[in-house]
């Protein structure tokens, strides 16, 4: 293994690691705002309930912060680990964006749960969080056997 | 309003946006969570996905580790959580994001195409619990 070689595997670990760091802190702020918390997160979805704002608040939070800071990690030419920044290029506004979110906000406002609350409420091992992201993952083959062209 | 909590929930989404920015400062990568889980399914398996769901996992374990309070539900009927787990999976690989994807990273990069995403469903949210919870009488 030649000295670029050995750099290449190094850099492949690190980009591993902080992959999982970001998961991490990512989950602790999920678990830290209470969105974790399916109750909470219909506490606010529940306009005609005992409304609870927090949930904007934990948007807001996130946004202020990546609002700046994407905008500083993008003046970089590339990423520490990586050779490019990953962006999405569609800017148009089509039928299955707007048909899957309404579809994505039904389970949403049924259960509580978006993806990553689910994801980070599977430590706990409660049957409702097992059988969730269990039928998550069925959504999405479905949707993959039924409009199977690359995205 | 008695169960708001805005000390907590601004610190904890501060904590989901730096985690964002750091996702992208260290390998370039959007942190949407719905399309990393759908990308981490099938073949060639990318270790960047799994070890950041891995590390999603990680901290729910070291908050019970913590002995901080988990919230667990048995409310929710069976049938309704495997109905809005179909939807949720459903739906956020058709609409392509979630409410990291386009909720936080879309909305911070100023992408209409997220707004658009984020009003549509935050308001079928809405109307899904409102409709559950006082309609059908459903308790969640």
């Amino acid at each position: 293994m030649n000295a670029s070689d050995a750099d290449a595997v190094r850099g492949r670990i690190a980009g591993l690691a902080f992959s999982l760091g970001a998961g991490f802190v990512f989950g602790t702020g999920l678990w830290i705002s209470g969105m974790a918390n399916p109750r909470k997160v219909l506490g606010f979805l529940d306009v005609t309930g005992d409304w609870d704002p927090s949930l904007m608040l934990v948007m807001g939070g996130a946004l202020a912060v990546v609002l700046f800071g994407y905008r500083a990690v993008l003046r970089r030419a590339e990423p520490l680990f990586a050779k490019r920044f990953y962006l999405p290029a569609r800017k148009e506004i089509d039928l299955p964006l707007v048909a899957g979110s309404l579809i994505f906000g039904a389970g949403w406002g049924i259960a509580g749960y978006c993806p990553g609350p689910a994801l980070t409420a599977l430590s706990t091992l409660s049957t409702e969080s097992v059988m969730f992201v269990l039928a998550m993952l069925a959504g999405g083959l479905v949707h993959r056997i039924v409009s199977p062209e690359p995205r | 309003m008695h169960n708001f909590t805005p000390v907590s929930a601004l610190l904890g989404g501060a904590l989901i946006g730096l985690a964002s920015v750091w996702l992208l400062a260290a390998i370039g990568r959007i942190a949407g969570i719905s399309t990393i889980l759908h990308g981490s399914v099938g073949l060639p398996v990318e270790g960047w996905r799994v070890a950041f769901l891995a590390g999603l996992v990680l901290a729910g374990l070291a908050w019970q580790a913590a002995g901080a309070p988990l919230h667990l539900r048995t409310s929710l009927p069976g049938p309704w959580v495997i109905a809005a787990g179909l939807l949720v999976g459903f739906g956020t690989r058709m609409g392509s994001g979630c409410t990291s994807g386009h909720g936080v990273c879309g909305l911070g990069r100023l992408s209409v195409r997220s707004l658009v995403a984020v009003a549509s469903f935050m308001g079928a949210g809405m109307l899904a619990a409102y409709a559950l919870r006082h309609v059908l009488g459903v308790a969640s």
